[in-house]
């Protein structure tokens, strides 16, 4: 946006559209984590909504120096929320109890190396929160992996309260973080059923207070997998109202879930043995990694075939790594290994443009067909 | 090639032709055993000294090999070189020698060393062979020691730690504690970190080579300053 010698904005056309602007798109995302957030906060406490007011101070101040490093208009490219989103999804992502150097350490990473020095918006090869995620999931897994809260009907029908989840956020010395933490976390739903699953059957690991509902003796709270299936069910709300916007297509989230489903259908389709699908499905990062992570428009794949390849190639990763892996989640590393082949992808999905013969893929195989094939095209709009 | 003076040669090997920042020669071991300060000095080490012996021997040999069997008898010479380091640091510095463990015999496959017998050693005479082993080797290690530096205090929180296993007894109290209950960063002990510290020291001397060259720039328009013309519509030479 220039001003003009006579005081006025010179604005480009088109001068009617729709109003959607990078901004506005970005705060809509942000708006539609809501019901997810409201879950993560009933039932494992205050931690998620501190680390996202932590993560988004640490984005906006790394986003402002490093505009200001480039030399690029500060103010103008703070208002396009794009950095206050990186900083929600990966306040969202990261443990509630997590200390807050892992996701100062997690924001300004994602923030300076995963988007700046790539270009900034629009630039980045890769999800810049998934990024920050997964730097500090290799860097920290002590810190990563104990610090999940319990949900609350596990820890005496309450969350940790508020200044306590402040101590154990913010306390310097790793021994008060401990005595408060360690009554309140615990592992999830996914690693739970994981390791138990080894030498118990479905029915026995279904009488586990973390996943037993008041039939089967626990809490009435609980529904089968310790409040996250609540949880996802509100990101699902979010991610469908983001749909209905048009925000994004139908394309990556369906194809994501469907390869999910289906694998741990065809491969884990012995509870006994393996984690049955309606955890897959229903717990740990999946509703958010298919409708807010896996959707981002820069890494992502662009052409309509191409996104259904690539949010199957997240979904049928995710299994893989959650059942063969050894981290707990996989969606992070799914959707960076997916980012990598976006633009293989679409280099090989490009779609037919109207008027125009079907696209040649690939580099030609002979220069003399690849003559021939343009002469086809000049005589068809000729 | 012959034309260019020792200095010249030094300053090659330590800044503009450096073989890990402008080469990006030898890169697997400069990766991989940049963990900690000590690990970076005792490959530096042991590159310089296969760098040096390998650079004499080429050269005294340049005039007697023929062309077609050139880079068999170089890798030869390599191959001994590092095989006599291998024992030298077995003998003295036991217990590095097993941290450091198969890079020392991949020094043989540092492409480095290779290159600068071919591209140097093999058309210069014994001292300029000599001065540019020793410069390159010198470059390559300082490239070392600070990715060791780095990476040492972000992945561990201290600074030379373990330096007795080269320097001996006295060196044992050299372990620089910087922060206190520091949780180890993996990701710059793991070679990522690496990749990474990597692209920022070479960033940095890009940074100050482009810095090198606008106050060069400067300097000449300001002797060329003189002229008197006003309209200028072309190049004038």
């Amino acid at each position: 946006m220039a001003i003009n010698s006579a005081g006025f904005v010179n604005i480009t056309s088109p001068h009617a559209h729709g109003g959607n602007t990078t901004s506005r798109i970005m705060m809509t995302v942000i708006l539609a984590t809501i019901p997810g957030v409201a879950a993560l906060t009933y039932f494992f406490g205050w931690g998620t909504l501190i680390n996202i007011v932590l993560a988004s101070v640490t984005a906006l101040s790394c986003e402002a120096l490093i505009l200001k490093m480039r030399k690029r208009p500060v103010g103008f490219i703070l208002k396009d929320n794009s950095a206050l989103l990186t900083a929600v999804l990966l306040g969202i992502a990261l443990p509630p109890l997590a200390p807050w150097w892992v996701t100062v350490v997690a924001v300004s990473f994602s923030m300076v190396f995963a988007k700046h020095l790539y270009g900034g918006l629009g630039n980045n090869p890769f999800n810049p929160a998934m990024v920050g995620y997964a730097l500090v999931l290799i860097s920290f897994p002590v810190q990563m992996t104990t610090t999940w809260a319990v949900p609350f009907f596990l820890s005496d029908g309450q969350t940790i309260s508020f200044s306590d989840s402040l101590n154990v956020i913010f306390s310097n010395s790793a021994a008060v973080a401990t005595t408060l933490s360690d009554a309140y976390s615990g592992a999830t739903p996914l690693d739970t059923y994981k390791h138990l699953a080894s030498n118990q059957t479905a029915l026995e690991i279904m009488q586990q207070p973390l996943f037993a509902n008041d039939t089967q003796g626990g809490s009435a709270s609980n529904w089968f997998a310790g409040g996250w299936e609540f949880v996802n069910i509100a990101f699902l709300i979010g991610g469908l109202a983001l749909l209905a916007l048009r925000i994004f297509t139908w394309h990556i989230p369906l194809s994501l879930l469907a390869a999910l489903g289906t694998c741990s259908l065809v491969f884990g389709w012995d509870a006994d043995m393996y984690v049955p699908w309606s955890l897959h499905i229903f717990t740990g990062a999946t509703m958010m990694g298919a409708f807010f992570i896996a959707t981002d428009p820069v890494s992502a794949s662009t052409t309509p075939l191409g996104k259904i390849i690539y949010g199957a190639g997240i979904g049928i990763l995710i299994f893989v790594i959650r059942t063969w892996g050894a981290y707990p989640d996989a969606v992070a590393f799914a959707v960076l290994l997916m980012n990598f082949a976006a633009p293989f992808i679409d280099t090989y999905t490009q779609p037919r443009t109207y008027g125009h013969v079907k696209a040649k893929r690939g580099m030609p195989a002979k220069p003399d067909a690849n003559k021939d094939a343009d002469k086809n095209v000049d005589h068809k709009e000729g | 090639m012959a034309t260019k003076s020792l200095s010249e040669i030094s300053l090659d090997g330590l800044w503009k032709n450096n073989p890990a920042l402008v080469q990006l020669l030898g890169l697997c071991p400069l990766l991989a055993v940049t963990g900690s300060v000590v690990n970076a000095i005792g490959l530096g080490l042991a590159t310089i000294l296969v760098l040096v012996g390998s650079n004499l021997a080429v050269s005294l040999i340049r005039n007697h090999v023929p062309d077609a069997v050139r880079l068999p008898a170089f890798v030869m010479i390599i191959a001994s070189f590092v095989t006599v380091t291998e024992l030298v640091m077995q003998a003295l510095t036991y217990e590095l020698y097993q941290i450091l463990g198969i890079f020392i015999p991949l020094i043989v496959t540092n492409c480095a060393i290779l290159g600068r017998a071919d591209a140097f050693a093999s058309k210069n005479g014994l001292l300029p062979s000599v001065v540019d082993g020793l410069t390159m080797g010198l470059g390559f290690t300082v490239v070392l020691i600070l990715l060791g530096v780095i990476r040492e205090i972000i992945g561990q929180g201290t600074l030379f730690t373990n330096m007795d296993l080269i320097f001996g007894e006295a060196a044992v109290n050299w372990k620089i504690v910087i922060f206190n209950d520091y949780p180890d960063f993996l990701f710059a002990i793991l070679p990522p970190g690496a990749f990474v510290a990597m692209g920022l020291i070479i960033a940095v001397k890009n940074l100050i080579d482009s810095h090198l060259d606008e106050r060069a720039a400067a300097n000449k328009e300001q002797v060329e300053a003189g002229s008197k013309r006003v309209r200028v519509t072309g190049k004038i030479s």
